[in-house]
């Protein structure tokens, strides 16, 4: 009688409502969330992609988006290719990222809880791996610790080098900065031992990675602190089982 | 009043982290189509959204705090929706209503209804189900739904149109007399029988929801 | 009791109504109700306005054709026989008496399809509201009962909410699993030119005793933002909606789609589909209805 019940027997019942657990309602392990925010333009949807490219052979993964307009960045990976299309899902968000990932999450949640059921139910087996992307947004923008693990900071040499001096709560305290676009240092005038001097003074030991997606090592680095984040997660998942 | 007009703000409040902010309630689609453009406009769409889809969203969120059974009001919620994407709205902000309720006044009664509707019941049901397990009442609930119908496009309106967030708020102050009418009559009909709840429906909204949830790039999910 | 009216039986005198917009106060004009049978019991028509009950049952007529054993009217209405392009099924028309619904009217339209039976009802002309002698509403109800396997059309011209009138009605459609049914109801606020009066009308559905649409509509003075963006929008005054059920539905659901800008095409979350527009006029509004789901009738 009601057609649009179909979903809710195929998917019973088990979504959290506190995310903090390592483990599924069911008791299976969930995935790594590792969120992935800065300004416009500083490489995140491309550097998603080239994490992509990457870990796809190792690791199962999938990416939520968190657009400004709709879904634009969703659209970009579909394009690339860097997933099938049941491992990319857009979160739309009423034009502000910031609140979709940092002040109400439910969205996001409910777009990651989907993804580890959906795949589970396709016979694709548990995933390892969730980036969550935001929307280009401002330096304040982070994520919540209810929505992800761990988060990356990303902004590139052309957005300006005093970036890391000026701080803020994305530069300073996120799980890992990434300078992005170092190839155009020497045409933007930035320098690059300046930033990486005021990016220690605000962070600390907090990890800075130096990026260039055009030649070696591109998103090598960015991928192993990755994989040392899953390691880590899955020995305490196991530890918690 | 309930006298736990604290817990009521905290249900009401637009930061509240249920998803609202994503959702126009309709204003983008009319603001693409002209027929809000300014205050004066915004206002008209408010008032008949408030008398119209406002009305029936809280009968059913006072009937659910009332403690009517939400399935049986669920049905009734699909039955006032002939929008499928209003209907996905609907349930998605349910879902989410419930994930934040359930954290926030955690209860039997919530636990059993997102057992039987994983994918999320109608919001107004949720909200009402919210209302009861935080200790408000029937009118509370209503007043919660009522007044979250109009702020909602109200908000997006000041994104969408860079109107005036002073003129926009006025706007839901000159309503706010017949918000508490609409909660009035909500509560009054969540007391009689269920079939009679009201039914009230915007053809413009059903008709405008499908249009924008095919639109490619769009500010707001709905 | 009843009373079968063959498709020749003279139309008791109605006057037309009135061809130009009336001012807000104007009385229409009302002639003595001439009952349509001497043994239907005659419609009331005085201070409080005119009771009428038009009862109509199709049953099948164990042939595979559908036969009226009961057709009876009074009052504003008289249902007629009509010819059917489809000789197995039955079509009757709901033929205007008098000027109807008045204020304080209280009229009611009572159909039962019995199983396996087969009935297109329809009228012969827009239905007009008027503003009444006496002050108050009129109500107009219809009720429409389908049984299994059987089919009804329920294709009325519009009605049209004029200047003062003040009308509810209220169509409640009680269907069996099995039943199909195709409905078009169509709103048209106020003459050429003219401001509607005051419209309420509410649809309910149910099938097997469940809901499968409710929705109420409000226009008219006195209906707050009626006009506004959300509701109808400038310009459009008329507004209509098909409905059909069938339970083919309920294994495939029907698409969503547009048709232009004010009008969808959209699946019910039963076994149903809904057309929704709204329009400048009755004539555009027919058109996006007509275009928007193909059916044959009879």
């Amino acid at each position: 009688m009601h057609l649009d019940h179909e979903l809710d027997e195929k998917f019973p019942h088990r979504h959290t409502y506190s995310a903090a657990h390592p483990q599924r309602p069911d008791g299976t392990r969930r995935a790594l969330r590792i969120g992935l925010g800065g300004p416009v333009g500083s490489g995140k949807t491309a550097t998603v992609a080239a994490l992509c490219r990457t870990l796809r052979d190792q690791l199962s993964l999938a990416v939520v988006t968190n657009d400004i307009y709709t879904r634009e960045d969703a659209a970009y990976l579909l394009r690339e290719a860097v997933l099938p299309p049941e491992r990319i899902t857009a979160v739309e968000t009423g034009a502000c990222p910031h609140t979709a990932i940092r002040d109400d999450i439910s969205a996001n949640l409910e777009a990651v809880e989907d993804l580890e059921d959906d795949l589970a139910s396709q016979g694709a087996g548990p995933l390892d791996l969730i980036l969550v992307e935001s929307g280009g947004d401002n330096l304040t923008a982070t994520f919540s610790k209810g929505l992800t693990d761990a988060q990356i900071f990303v902004i590139d040499v052309a957005g300006g080098d005093d970036i890391p001096r000026k701080g803020g709560p994305g530069v300073s305290t996120a799980d890992l900065l990434v300078v992005n676009k170092t190839d155009l240092a020497p045409y933007v005038g930035s320098d690059l031992e300046g930033m990486a001097r005021d990016a220690k003074e605000q962070r600390g030991e907090l990890p800075v990675i130096f990026q260039s997606l055009r030649g070696e090592p591109g998103v090598g680095p960015v991928a192993d602190w990755v994989r040392a984040q899953l390691a880590d997660w899955t020995g305490k998942a196991a530890h918690a089982a | 009043m309930s006298g736990a007009a604290a817990a009521l703000l905290v249900l009401a409040d637009g930061r509240f982290p249920a998803g609202g902010h994503a959702h126009s309630g309709g204003a983008e689609a009319a603001v693409k189509a002209g027929r809000v453009k300014d205050a004066a406009s915004l206002g008209a769409f408010c008032r008949g959204r408030l008398h119209t889809a406002g009305l029936t969203a809280a009968a059913l969120a006072a009937a659910a705090a009332a403690g009517h059974d939400p399935l049986a009001l669920d049905e009734a919620a699909d039955a006032r929706t002939p929008s499928p994407a209003l209907r996905r709205t609907a349930r998605k902000l349910g879902r989410q209503m419930m994930r934040a309720a359930r954290a926030t006044w955690p209860c039997p009664e919530l636990d059993a209804l997102a057992a039987a509707r994983p994918r999320g019941a109608h919001q107004p049901i949720v909200l009402g189900l919210a209302a009861r397990s935080a200790g408000l009442t029937p009118l509370d609930a209503a007043h919660a739904c009522a007044y979250e119908n109009i702020s909602g496009p109200a908000t997006a309106a000041v994104r969408l149109l860079s109107l005036d967030p002073f003129d926009a708020t006025a706007v839901l102050a000159r309503l706010a007399p017949e918000a508490d009418d609409v909660a009035r009559r909500a509560v009054e009909a969540a007391e009689g029988d269920l079939a009679d709840l009201p039914a009230a429906s915007a053809p413009l909204l059903d008709i405008t929801a499908e249009a924008h949830a095919t639109w490619p790039v769009r500010l707001f999910a709905s | 009791m009843t009373t079968v009216l063959g498709a020749g039986t003279p139309a008791p005198a109605r006057p037309a109504p009135p061809p130009m917009p009336a001012p807000a106060a104007a009385v229409a004009p009302r002639v003595a109700v001439t009952p349509v049978a001497a043994v239907a019991p005659a419609a009331a028509a005085g201070p409080a306005g005119v009771r009428a009950h038009v009862r109509i049952t199709a049953a099948s007529d164990g042939r595979g054709g559908t036969a009226l054993p009961l057709l009876s009217g009074e009052g504003p209405f008289a249902p007629r026989r009509t010819r059917s392009a489809d000789p197995a099924r039955a079509r009757v028309t709901l033929v205007g008496a008098m000027s109807a619904p008045l204020g304080g009217d209280r009229l009611t339209v009572e159909t039962r399809v019995e199983a396996g039976a087969a009935l297109r009802l329809d009228s012969s002309a827009a239905m007009i509201a008027l503003p009444g002698r006496v002050p108050g509403h009129a109500e107009y109800g219809v009720r429409l009962t389908v049984g299994e396997d059987a089919y009804a059309h329920w294709l009325p011209e519009p009605l049209i909410s004029a200047r003062g009138s003040d009308l509810r009605q209220h169509l409640v459609v009680d269907l069996a699993p099995t039943a199909r049914l195709v409905l078009r109801d169509e709103q048209v606020l106020g003459r050429t030119g003219e401001e509607p009066g005051r419209l309420s009308t509410r649809l309910t559905v149910r099938v097997a005793g469940r809901p499968l649409l409710d929705q109420q509509l409000d226009y008219g003075p006195g209906a707050p933002g009626w006009d506004g963006g959300a509701v109808l929008g400038a310009g459009h005054r008329a507004v209509g909606q098909l409905l059909v059920v069938d339970p083919a539905f309920a294994e495939r659901p029907a698409e969503p789609r547009m048709l232009g800008e004010t009008a969808a095409v959209t699946p019910l979350a039963g076994q149903g589909l809904l057309v929704t527009a709204v329009a400048p006029d009755a004539l555009q509004l027919r058109r996006l209805l007509d275009q928007s789901h193909i059916f044959t009738s009879w």
